[in-house]
């Protein structure tokens, strides 16, 4: 009895250890400015798999988590465009990450994220996160969640985390352009003044 | 054996709260619509602030209660799932100096065509302010330095103590997050 008593009660312990440890990775999870973001394969409207070591000639990403159901993002569907026909070319193109749970949310799945794609023309990869893997190691918590990346011999360094601009309602009122701010730093070499921003957004829907 | 209860028990009771903390999140945000309240008359009155005016404005309550400040907005689907249950702390704990203020998020070009009639619709007691202030880079650190800026999103204080859960909460949670401020 004794032995079914400790064996019962290290068990219980790993369950409350690993409990906590879950936690705790969950609560410390996400990067932070300067780590190393991995890369991924994930599928495109198109049906082909998209990968960020596909892009040879990239100085960096304008990494964007966004949806088509959440009104933050669609505010700045035109904004994230804008930001891959100025950017693309320069080398820092935009790669959008659907990672909302598509049975949660049917209105972000992969038929309607293309039925979007070509009302409006987005000329950038606009993936799905089917495994809903890569936001959490990203820290995405909401669209829309932009992770700037510098393309560096040691990898794809985060450079900047947060918002686009600082009025989702009217683009014609945004007073500090924040994406657009970073990446015209990082494209002279310069060091980013404002690397983290905090903006309103939808829960990414697990 | 004494300590294999206790050790038992704290685990039953991690457990149970890690599975209703997995419940909330893998829910579905299907509609739940709020129970009417007979005899009350409905709230379609609201205030609209930005974020220094709504400071001023909770600097202005009570300082004895304690206040629940829920983040939401129409078109956020598990915030619209949770507002039953701070309607019902709301009601249920008035008697213990608990006051809810329900934060709307929507977008100031839709408080006609979707807040004021959800608001009509779904009769809710509890007092909802809209926070209009697109300047959310300042903002939102001032509620809490960890937001994200996700919603939903609650702030739990009184002149004790000061908790955000940028999370979404069921009945359970809820009550048992509020019974820790409350003596």
């Amino acid at each position: 009895m004794k032995k079914v008593i400790q064996i019962t009660t290290a068990l219980l312990l790993l369950v409350v250890v690993s409990a906590f440890t879950n936690k705790t990775e969950k609560e410390k999870s996400g990067y932070k400015i300067g780590d190393v973001a991995t890369d991924f394969k994930l599928e495109n409207i198109d049906g082909k798999m998209v990968s960020l070591s596909d892009f040879e000639d990239a100085k960096g990403f304008i990494v964007t988590f966004t949806c088509n159901t959440c009104p933050y993002a669609v505010a700045y569907e035109d904004r994230i465009e804008a930001l891959n026909k100025k950017y693309a070319s320069k080398g820092y193109p935009v790669i959008a990450i659907m990672p909302n749970n598509t049975d949660v949310k049917p209105g972000d799945n992969i038929e309607a994220m293309q039925k979007r794609a070509d009302q409006k023309g987005f000329t950038f990869p606009y993936l799905l996160d089917a495994g809903q893997d890569i936001y959490p190691q990203y820290g995405a918590t909401k669209t829309p969640h932009i992770y700037i990346l510098e393309k560096t011999k040691t990898g794809n360094i985060v450079k900047y985390i947060g918002a686009i601009d600082d009025n989702y309602q009217d683009a014609s009122q945004v007073k500090s352009k924040y994406v657009e701010d970073a990446v015209d730093t990082l494209l002279t070499g310069r060091e980013i003044k404002v690397k983290e921003t905090k903006a309103i957004g939808c829960s990414i829907k697990v | 054996m004494r300590y294999f209860i206790i050790i038992l028990l704290a685990t039953l009771s991690f457990v149970s709260k890690a599975q209703s903390v997995k419940i909330t999140q893998s829910t579905k945000g299907e509609y739940i619509s709020v129970e009417p309240i007979e005899n009350k008359s409905i709230s379609k009155q609201f205030k609209i602030f930005n974020y220094k005016q709504f400071e001023d404005y909770l600097k202005t309550k009570d300082k004895s209660k304690t206040y629940v400040i829920n983040f939401w907005a129409t078109w956020c689907a598990p915030c619209v799932k949770e507002l039953p249950y701070f309607e019902k702390i709301n009601t249920d704990y008035a008697s213990e100096n608990v006051e809810v203020i329900l934060v709307s998020l929507d977008f100031p070009k839709q408080i006609d065509t979707r807040l004021k009639p959800f608001l009509k619709d779904n009769k809710l007691q509890s007092e909802v302010v809209l926070l209009n202030d697109v300047d959310a880079n300042t903002w939102i650190p001032k509620v809490n330095k960890d937001w994200s800026g996700a919603i939903p999103a609650t702030l739990i204080y009184n002149s004790e103590k000061s908790e955000f859960y940028e999370q979404s909460f069921d009945y359970n949670d809820l009550e048992n997050t509020l019974k820790t401020f409350l003596k």
